[in-house]
């Protein structure tokens, strides 16, 4: 039996009743990363020693009929931006190469106590600031349904892992739809909870009012059974919610009575794929076919969704980047090289009679830091703290800044009205298929319009669910989009439930080439 | 409102940035169309609307002012480019 084609429900069942190890579970799965993920590249790093050290703690720990946790000997696969001692955690970017965290993030230290064996660390665009992971300074990761295109982005290589059937499940974050795009363009669950339902203790900072952590996997049992593990206050972070965490898994199956649907006429214009469009809608109709009613709603300010998250992710990033100054940990440039440019630089101003040049060339100190930062990120990185740092500048901060945080307001508001009136609203995840690798090489701004259905979840703190709804005539994985209301995330997932169960949809497991 | 190249050069200079001038022009332009996408939230009416900076409205969270364990220095010293026994190494900041 490949037990890499159990889902991570059916793995805990056969540990929990001793029929399989935690160390056959997870020999599996370093099996099948060392031959696909030649081709998938999810991973940056695979911890083999340290998941086979764990899985056979655990294993004795089963047979000895102590606790192991929620997770018990499960693996999981993490985005490479949560803060974990044993390893470098390097955000796929040149700046944190090296850098090795003096703690764990309270996610990495919930995991470990719920007994999760951690297998890897996954590709990422750096900072996560990108939704294709090309971003990414260190490799390129390949969607498995299709080689030549993009598994999304930023936690494109923990959804790429899970379709490619390397991990169960694995943890990513989003900022504005970084684990719900990448689901939906390799056909598995994302999960982007309420904003404060999970710690972001340890989390590297990208936009703070805006990052969440959360699970992806196969299927919404998978899903929950992780988020289960990560959810819950945390004094280490003052924005951590203090509300007590419901079971997620306890009613998954029991369908939503009297469910009603909010569908935005909106979201259905031009620009949606013709097959996006044409799933989405048979979903509505299982819906129906199920008792929910279906109410049209309107989200007046959405279209502004991606330009007002297009100024506060940046600005909020330009000041979260500032400290990676090459001073206290990441790089920092050659010090000596530097020291020769600038002294080279003076001379050239004297030489040429310029005073005022060479006045101006700047101090060590200040050269230390454009030298260290500009070496060390990439152009998504450099291009969002320019954007962030001319919108929060002087002059232009009420006019985008706090202009954008007002239009956030209304976002939140528009959001309100309509959870007046419906319990779940439904939406695509994204408005075509998985793009070809390249296709945004010199059009950063046609990447930012990918998030069209995503930010606002992000924008207004709401938890959303993307799940696979079918594929398109190419054979690439659609994502069906579910957003509830603050701390619904029980709801969510029994309605994203409702769908997987009667929608009759098989996806198997792409034929990686 | 286009920005212009002296713009983005000020802002690179904010933002401790340094780009080539292949990168200047290439940035430029980007920005460019960016800013000019975003600038339709000018189109939204705002009056009287509270700017919205936390999605969930936490009040300040408080703890006790209590010692309590912190990071040991060496190991926040751990990952320094340059350090001493005490402290992270920079350039002279004063008399350069």
């Amino acid at each position: 039996m490949d037990v890499t084609q159990l889902t991570a429900t059916a793995s805990l069942d056969l540990l929990d009743k001793g029929e399989l190890s935690s160390v056959d579970l997870t020999k599996a799965y370093l099996d099948r990363i060392a031959t696909v993920d030649q081709q998938v590249a999810a991973f940056l790093r695979v911890d083999a020693e340290s998941a086979l050290e764990n899985a056979t703690r655990i294993d004795a720990a089963r047979a000895a009929g102590e606790s192991v946790g929620s997770l018990g000997g499960l693996p999981v696969a993490v985005k490479d931006i949560l803060c974990d001692q044993t390893g470098k955690t390097t955000c796929a970017s040149k700046m944190l190469e090296e850098f090795h965290p003096p703690y764990d993030a309270t996610v990495i230290k919930k995991l470990r106590q719920a007994g999760a064996v951690l297998i890897g660390r996954t590709n990422m665009d750096e900072f996560a600031m990108g939704g294709s992971t090309e971003n990414s300074a260190y490799q390129t990761t390949r969607n498995p349904w299709d080689l030549e295109r993009s598994p999304g982005g930023s936690s494109g290589g923990a959804a790429a892992c899970v379709a490619a059937g390397t991990a169960p499940l694995s943890i990513g974050t989003d900022t504005g739809g970084s684990i719900r795009q990448p689901a939906s363009w390799c056909g598995v669950v994302g999960l982007k909870p309420t904003y404060g339902r999970v710690s972001r203790f340890g989390l590297v900072a990208f936009a703070s009012s805006l990052d969440q952590v959360g699970p992806l996997a196969s299927c919404t049992a998978d899903a929950a059974l992780l988020l289960q593990a990560i959810a819950g206050h945390d004094p280490a972070d003052s924005t951590s919610l203090p509300e007590e965490v419901p079971s997620y898994t306890a009613n998954l199956n029991q369908p939503l009575e009297g469910l009603r649907i909010g569908v935005i006429p909106q979201h259905f214009a031009e620009g949606l794929d013709a097959d996006v469009e044409s799933a989405v809608r048979k979903a509505i109709e299982v819906y129906k076919s199920l008792g929910a009613k279906v109410v049209e709603l309107e989200l007046p300010h959405a279209k502004y969704a991606v330009a007002t998250y297009y100024v506060i992710a940046p600005c909020e990033a330009s000041s979260n980047l500032a400290r990676y100054d090459g001073v206290h940990y990441g790089y920092r440039a050659n010090q000596a090289q530097m020291a020769a440019d600038l002294q080279a630089e003076r001379k050239a101003a004297l030489d040429a009679g310029d005073q005022a040049s060479a006045d101006n060339v700047d101090t060590a100190l200040v050269r230390l830091y454009r030298q260290s930062r500009s070496d060390a990120f990439g152009p998504e990185v450099k291009r969002r703290i320019m954007l962030g740092t001319y919108a929060l500048s002087a002059g232009y901060y009420d006019a985008y800044y706090k202009k954008a945080l007002q239009v956030r307001r209304l976002i939140r508001q528009d959001y309100d009205q309509a959870f007046g009136q419906c319990d779940l609203i439904l939406s695509p995840t994204t408005a075509g298929p998985a793009s070809k690798l390249g296709s945004f090489d010199h059009d950063p701004l046609g990447m930012y319009l990918l998030d069209l259905y995503t930010v606002s979840a992000n924008l207004a703190g709401l938890p959303a669910i993307s799940l696979p709804c079918g594929l398109t005539s190419g054979g690439l994985p659609i994502g069906l989009q579910l957003t509830a209301p603050p701390l619904e995330e029980a709801r969510l997932l029994r309605g994203a439930r409702m769908y997987e169960a009667s929608s009759g949809l098989e996806l198997s497991r792409p034929e990686i080439a | 409102m286009a920005l212009s190249r002296a713009d983005v050069e000020k802002v690179a200079l904010l933002s401790r940035l340094r780009l080539s001038e292949e990168e200047l022009a290439e940035m430029t332009d980007q920005l460019v169309e960016i800013v000019g996408y975003v600038d339709q939230l000018a189109e939204v009416e705002t009056d009287g609307v509270e700017p919205m900076a936390h999605a969930v409205e936490l009040e300040n969270r408080l703890k006790p002012d209590e010692v309590r364990p912190s990071l040991p220095r060496g190991e926040a010293l751990r990952n320094a480019p340059a350090r001493s026994e005490q402290g992270y190494l920079v350039p002279a900041v004063l008399g350069d």
